[in-house]
This record gives structure tokens, C-alpha cells and sequence, in this order.
């Protein structure tokens, strides 16, 4: 039913089913549908048996909805409803409180309320472009290092670029780590040591010129904040290194997602580049949202040329219809709440006349014949929306032969475009169907 | 009449498509505008389909009329050293901070400053006049972050305030806000006729006024055209199927009856659309901001298709200016 793939297929079940899967990151560019996929596999994965846990980082709220969770918090939370021999935890990254458990984790109680306490660390914790990554990878080592669950499956944060989540951790730790630290902290540490004066003069033209721009305050701020966190650095890096190998590690499984537009398909192919780059082991690129056609052997321009046909056919029809008197001569309000009056739409048992106003709405309310439509006028426009169909059709089709040809390695996934948003498990279930057949069938 | 304006929107919506379209339709009659991008992603040299943007202020396009288009790509760190060298004369000494690290860490940890940096730059060229005393620029697009993370950005000075309390970048801070909190600055946000995105847009307008921010308006891009009612399919999806069959035999298609189930089921699915749109059209009239659609540019957004957007936009005439 989907553009037909010329990549290997990418087959879902198997990677959820393998108890060596242990970790699943989905990544990808903004509006993808990431958090939504990681939520469905999420819903598949412990259908089928396995005990999951899923990390999101900002879910809109009524994909935690369709989790039946209110509100998602830094706690997993099981998620009722699903079905099967599993068991489906959610939870959303709290990057605050992330950070605050790790600070009252490591210091002891007076440390731990000043640093809490410190204006700077408020900052950094609530805000700088590179805590939610942080933290994300953060609560990812934390996650698996309880071993409560056999798989766990993260969403990456919306960030600048898709990449920030490899590089944050790292640049966190290097600066807590780094020279710049240590020059800030040396007043504090050092004090009047003679061997250091050089170092002292140094570190205050360096201090004076920062204070300048950010204010002194802000400085004390920070030196306050890194004297109190200093016996904590070491382990900052060291989890932030524990956790890139962990997602290097054979157990993990990066799947990039994307949509069949052209930004979203060149951040993916940035980002499988780079997953090569940094040695994290991928799986395949997620295609969400990909259109297909039950008649797609009829081409856009063909469907195009026989609705005019038919459209030239129907001005001679109305024209014809007007003289009879039955031309619909109704205020357009009227109309849409008189069809809202019958719902199965599809199986309305329309009778023998080719006028709409035999419909049941219809002839229970006069006024609604608005909607006179010819079986041209119809067809024509059932033509016209496979042309449109077609077109988007065939630019989805090259914009992901784009990224195969680039990278035929990749093994892809196509979710066919559902009409309708996510509200419930059943929806995420659909769409693990789909995501699950989207890679078996080429 | 604002001379920023600020295009956010969620991910996937096409805001960097839409603040092109934008800069260029507002570079009519000789005006020249400048469009500028904070996120490093070069969206914009893609989208005009040059080479990157290097961190200097570059012609780029030339719209109807004789106006003109540029575009800058906010660098953070060049923008730090630039300042610094502007007020400090600091030389080497910008090199040595940034060896030791300082810059890295003024411009990505130290919360608040880099975006006091970028809206800064922005904030600047809004502001330059040349010697004749006229603003060099006409406006300012810019293509910001995403909805979720526009009030925090520009609200650079609640981020910085409790922390440089005083200092060149609280001086900053507090200049970049009296521009940001004026009228001369209006936060546009983009969107689809999709429950996400529209909800988004929602929380994104009370985000933004909590913060005292003016919101200007709402974008729908990649709007549809609704080729059918429900009403008709559903009276094609009754008893009429043969009879669609034979005016498609009419119509010269091959095989028709073959084609009315698959052609139905499209149609069944656009209705349900069209069902959502009406919904989330709904939503957004709740929201009282100025709301304006621009097409689906259906063969894919590429330089002509710009353009085209850019005509719809100066279309809907002097609303942006």
C-alpha cells in the first residue's frame, strides 16, 4: 500500500522481542511523531511480553492521555489497559528534580541545601540549553541501573539540533571537569599558596573580565556553587562517560525517526552519520506519516485530465438542473449542523434518486440540500483529491530515495499517515501495527 | 506597525519556510529586510538554496519591486567576541578566554547569556541607522525556537536578572527587553490544522502574554484545499458507487469499477479530515489573535514555492506591515 522501499526492511518485532534489546532511543527532528513512536513501541513491546519502561521528555498532553496518565512525573508509572503478558511503565523527565536528586544523592544535607539553595545552580538546573540532555542520559543510566524493567525505551529532547543529547552530557562534564572550573575554583581551594600566585594573577584578570560582563555577583554565584559541588564533579563525568558507553553498548537500539519531508529526512541522514561517527549501534530509520494510494496506478495527471472531463460534462447538468427548479438555494450555516445530526456517515442507505436530498438528514431537514451534488460534480472531485494524493505521493517518494541513496544501509520502517491524532492506547496500538508491517512488507 | 517579527511555531510546522516567505514578502517597493536564523541550523541557506551562511549580514534573495533580502546566521560565540572587542578592546585577551573556556561557558552553560547574545544581535540590527540617520533595515524577521521554548527566549531578562545583577549583560538584558516588550516587536506562531501543534499554539500565546510579549498572529500553514464535503461522500459512499463508476468510464479512466473503493476510501479519509480541521479552526478562533492560512505548496518547498508563499502572504496585504 506504501511507496514501495527499495532499503531492507526495518522489522520491529523481532528487535522489541530480543531480550538482548535492552534500551531503545528514538531521535529524530522536531514534529516527527518521536515521542508518539517511542510511546506505540512502548504499548507493542509489552503486548508482546516484555517489561517496559518509557522515558519521555515533554509529551504533549494528550499523548500521556492516551497512556491514561493525567500527568506524567520523574516517577515510572504503569500504564493500565495494556494487554498481553507485559507491563508498560511511562514516565516524563523532570530535569529539576533529576538534578536535585542527584545533588541530595551525593553531598551530604548542608552541602546538598546550599548548592540547592544557590542561585546559579536554580539556573543551570531549570534552564541552560543542555540540562533536559543531561539529565535525560542522566535518568537513562539511573533507569537501567535499577534493572527493574528489560527494556527502556527513551525519547530524545526537542533540542536545537538532534544531536545535542550525545553532546551535552559530555560538554557538562568537560566543563565541570575543565581547566576554566578549576581556575574559578582556585581562590577557594588554594587560598594565598605562594607556588600559585602566578596562577592567581592570571585566574583574577580572567575573573575581573567576566565579572565585568556578567556582574560580580554572578561570579561569587558560581564560585559558591562549584566549592559546593566539587566533590561531586568527578562523578558527574564519570556517569556521563558510563552512559555514552552504554549507548554504545550491544544492547542498545537507536532508531532514527523522520518524516518524508525533506528537513526532517536530512537531519536523519545527519544523524545516522553521526550515530556511525560516534559508534552507536543503529537500527534503522522510523518513516512516519507516509501516504499511499489504493489507486495508485492511476496518475496524478490522469485523474486530473478526466475530472475536468467530467467538470465540462456538469456545467451543461446544472444548467439543466437550475431550469428544473431544484437549485439549492440555502445559507451556507445551515448545512454542517444538519449533517452533524446523523452519524454513521458511511453507511447512510442512500436510496435509488442521485440527488443528496434524499439522504435521511436531508430529507429530515429541507434546508441541507446545499450540498446538491451531481455524480460529476463527485467524481470529479474524488479525481481531484487522488491528484492531490498522488502528488504527495510522489514527492514523499523521492525525498526518501533521496536518503536511501545515500545511505542504502539504513534499513526503514514505513508508518503509513493516519487521518486522525492519537488519543488512546488503541490509537498507539494502530500505529504499532503499522510501524510493525511497515517493515516486513517492501 | 512592528519592525521585529518573531516566527515560532512547533517542530514540523514550517516556520523557517513561512519567516522566509515573510521576510521577502515584507522586501517589496525597495525595502530591505533581514532574516535572521539563532539556531545554527543553516535553514536558511537551504531554503534559498545557497551555501552556508557565514556570521555576516549577506544579500540573499531580491523580491518583487526592487527589494531586497538578507540574511545572518546569529553565531553566539562570534557575537560574545564581537561585544567584547566592541566595548573591552580585548584583543588576545578574547582568545585566551576562549581557550580557557570561558567563552564556551559564557555562551552554552551560563543560563540566559547566550540568548541575551542572540535576540541581542537581533535587537541591534533593528535598531542601526545609517549616517543619513534612516534604519538600515526595514524589519527584522527572525526564525526562533520552536513555540516550546519561545518564551524563555525572549525573555532573556527574567533568565539573566536574578543572576548578572548588574553588568554589561544585565545592561543588555534590560535594553533587549525594552525593545522585545514594545510594539515594535510582534511574536508570530505557526502552525498546522493538527491537534498538536494547534494546542501547542495555545499554550505557546499564554506562555508568551504571561510573560508580556505581544503576540501578533497565527499562522496556518500547509492548509489543504477541501475538494469535497462529507456530505458528498457520504452520498458517494451510499449507493452511488456504480454510478460514480460509470462517469469515471465517462471520463475515460481504465478499469473504473476497480478504482471506486480506493477512490472512496480517500475520500472517506479527507472528509475525516476536513472533520479535525473544522475542529482545530474552531480551537483557534477561541484564541481571538489574527489567523491566516497559506497553502500546501504540493510539489515540496523549494525556491519557486517560497516565492509563491511569499505572494500569499503580501496577499493578505498590509496585516505584517
Amino acid at each position: 500500500m506504501t511507496l514501495d522501499s527499495a532499503a531492507a526492511p526495518l522489522e520491529i518485532d523481532p528487535l522489541l522481542d530480543d531480550p538482548a534489546t535492552r534500551i531503545v532511543v528514538c531521535c529524530g527532528s522536531g514534529g516527527v511523531g518521536k515521542t508518539t513512536t517511542a510511546a506505540a513501541l512502548g504499548v507493542r513491546a509489552a503486548e508482546r511480553g516484555r517489561k517496559v519502561v518509557v522515558l519521555t521528555i515533554d509529551p504533549a498532553r494528550r499523548l500521556a492521555q492516551s497512556m491514561g496518565i493525567d500527568s506524567l512525573d520523574n516517577t515510572p508509572r504503569q500504564v493500565k489497559g495494556v494487554g498481553g503478558p507485559g507491563e508498560l511503565h511511562a514516565m516524563m523527565l523532570d530535569m529539576k528534580r533529576t538534578f536535585d536528586e542527584i545533588v541530595e544523592a551525593h553531598a551530604d544535607p548542608d552541602r546538598a541545601r546550599a548548592i540547592l539553595e544557590n542561585p546559579f545552580y536554580q539556573s543551570l538546573s531549570a534552564g541552560f540549553a543542555g540540562t533536559q540532555e543531561y539529565m535525560a542520559m542522566e535518568k537513562l543510566g539511573q533507569l537501567r541501573a535499577r534493572d527493574d524493567w528489560d527494556l527502556i525505551i527513551v525519547d530524545t529532547p526537542p533540542s536545537r539540533s538532534a544531536l545535542d543529547f550525545l553532546d551535552a552530557p559530555k560538554r557538562l562534564g568537560s566543563f565541570l571537569d575543565g581547566k576554566f572550573i578549576r581556575l574559578l575554583m582556585a581562590p577557594a581551594k588554594m587560598g594565598g599558596r605562594a607556588g600559585m600566585k602566578f596562577l592567581n594573577v592570571g585566574m583574577s584578570m580572567m575573573t575581573g573580565t567576566l565579572g565585568k560582563l556578567l556582574g560580580g555577583q554572578f561570579l561569587r554565584d558560581v564560585q559558591t556553587f562549584i566549592t559546593a559541588m566539587d566533590t561531586m564533579f568527578g562523578g558527574f563525568r564519570t556517569r556521563a562517560d558510563a552512559t555514552y558507553r552504554l549507548l554504545q553498548a550491544p544492547g542498545t537500539a537507536f532508531l532514527v525517526v523522520a518524516a518524508p519531508e525533506r528537513d526532517a529526512l536530512r537531519e536523519a541522514a545527519y544523524f545516522v552519520e553521526r550515530l556511525a561517527a560516534e559508534e552507536m549501534p543503529l537500527a534503522g530509520l522510523v518513516l512516519n506519516r507516509v501516504h499511499g494510494s489504493g489507486a495508485a496506478r492511476l496518475s496524478a495527471e490522469r485523474a486530473r485530465a478526466a475530472a475536468e472531463n467530467l467538470e465540462d460534462s456538469r456545467i451543461v447538468d446544472q444548467e439543466a438542473g437550475n431550469a428544473q427548479g431544484r437549485g439549492s438555494a440555502v445559507p451556507e450555516g445551515s448545512s454542517p449542523e444538519a449533517s452533524e445530526t446523523h452519524e454513521p456517515p458511511l453507511e447512510a442507505p442512500a436510496p435509488d434518486e442521485s440527488d443528496a436530498s434524499t439522504l435521511p438528514a436531508a430529507s429530515a431537514a429541507p434546508e441541507s440540500v446545499a450540498s446538491v451534488t451531481t455524480v460529476e460534480q463527485l467524481t470529479a472531485g474524488l479525481l481531484r483529491l487522488h491528484a492531490e494524493r498522488m502528488q504527495v505521493l510522489a514527492r514523499e517518494e523521492r525525498t526518501r530515495d533521496r536518503f536511501t541513496a545515500l545511505h542504502p544501509e539504513v534499513a526503514v520502517a514505513e508508518v503509513p499517515a493516519l487521518p486522525g491524532d492519537v488519543h488512546d492506547l488503541a490509537g498507539l496500538r494502530a500505529i504499532a501495527d503499522r510501524l510493525a508491517a511497515g517493515g516486513t512488507t517492501s | 506597525m512592528s519592525r521585529l517579527q518573531v516566527v515560532s511555531g512547533k517542530g514540523g510546522t514550517g516556520k523557517t519556510t513561512v519567516a522566509a516567505a515573510l521576510a521577502l514578502a515584507l522586501a517589496t517597493e525597495g525595502k530591505r529586510t533581514l532574516l535572521v536564523e539563532v539556531e545554527g541550523r543553516q535553514g536558511i541557506a537551504q531554503l534559498f538554496e545557497t551555501e552556508a551562511l557565514p556570521y555576516e549580514e549577506r544579500k540573499i534573495a531580491v523580491a518583487s519591486g526592487g527589494g531586497e533580502v538578507f540574511a545572518l546566521a546569529i553565531d553566539a560565540e562570534r557575537a560574545l567576541l564581537d561585544y567584547l572587542q566592541m566595548f573591552y578592546k580585548l584583543g588576545s585577551a578574547g582568545r585566551a578566554l576562549k581557550k580557557i573556556g570561558a567563552i564556551d561557558f559564557a555562551t552554552t552553560i551560563a543560563p540566559g547569556v547566550r540568548d541575551v547574545l542572540l535576540t541581542g544581535k537581533a535587537c541591534e540590527a533593528v535598531r542601526r541607522r545609517d549616517k543619513r540617520g534612516r534604519f538600515v533595515y526595514d524589519y527584522v524577521v527572525m526564525d526562533a525556537p520552536p513555540t516550546g521554548r519561545i518564551t524563555r527566549f525572549l525573555n532573556v531578562n527574567d533568565e539573566v536578572a536574578g543572576l548578572a545583577k548588574i553588568g554589561p549583560i544585565h545592561n543588555q538584558a534590560q535594553a533587549v527587553m525594552r525593545v522585545l516588550k514594545s510594539p515594535e516587536t510582534a511574536v508570530h506562531l505557526v502552525t498546522l490544522l493538527e491537534e498538536m501543534p494547534v494546542q501547542e499554539t495555545a499554550d505557546g500565546i499564554a506562555e508568551l502574554r504571561g510573560a508580556e510579549l505581544r503576540v501578533g498572529k497565527v499562522i496556518v500553514n500547509m492548509v489543504r484545499p477541501h475538494l469535497l464535503d462529507e456530505a458528498a461522500v457520504r452520498a458517494a459512499a451510499g449507493d452511488r458507487r456504480k454510478e460514480v463508476a460509470k462517469a469515471l468510464a465517462m471520463a475515460g479512466v481504465p478499469a473504473p469499477t476497480k478504482l471506486v473503493g480506493p477512490l472512496l476510501d480517500q475520500a472517506a479519509e479527507h472528509a475525516q479530515r476536513v472533520e479535525l480541521e473544522r475542529d482545530q479552526r474552531a480551537v483557534l478562533a477561541k484564541l481571538a489573535l489574527p489567523t491566516y492560512e497559506l497553502p500546501l505548496v504540493g510539489e515540496g518547498m523549494d525556491l519557486a514555492g517560497l516565492y509563491r508563499l511569499a505572494g500569499e502572504l503580501r496577499e493578505l496585504g498590509e496585516v505584517f506591515a
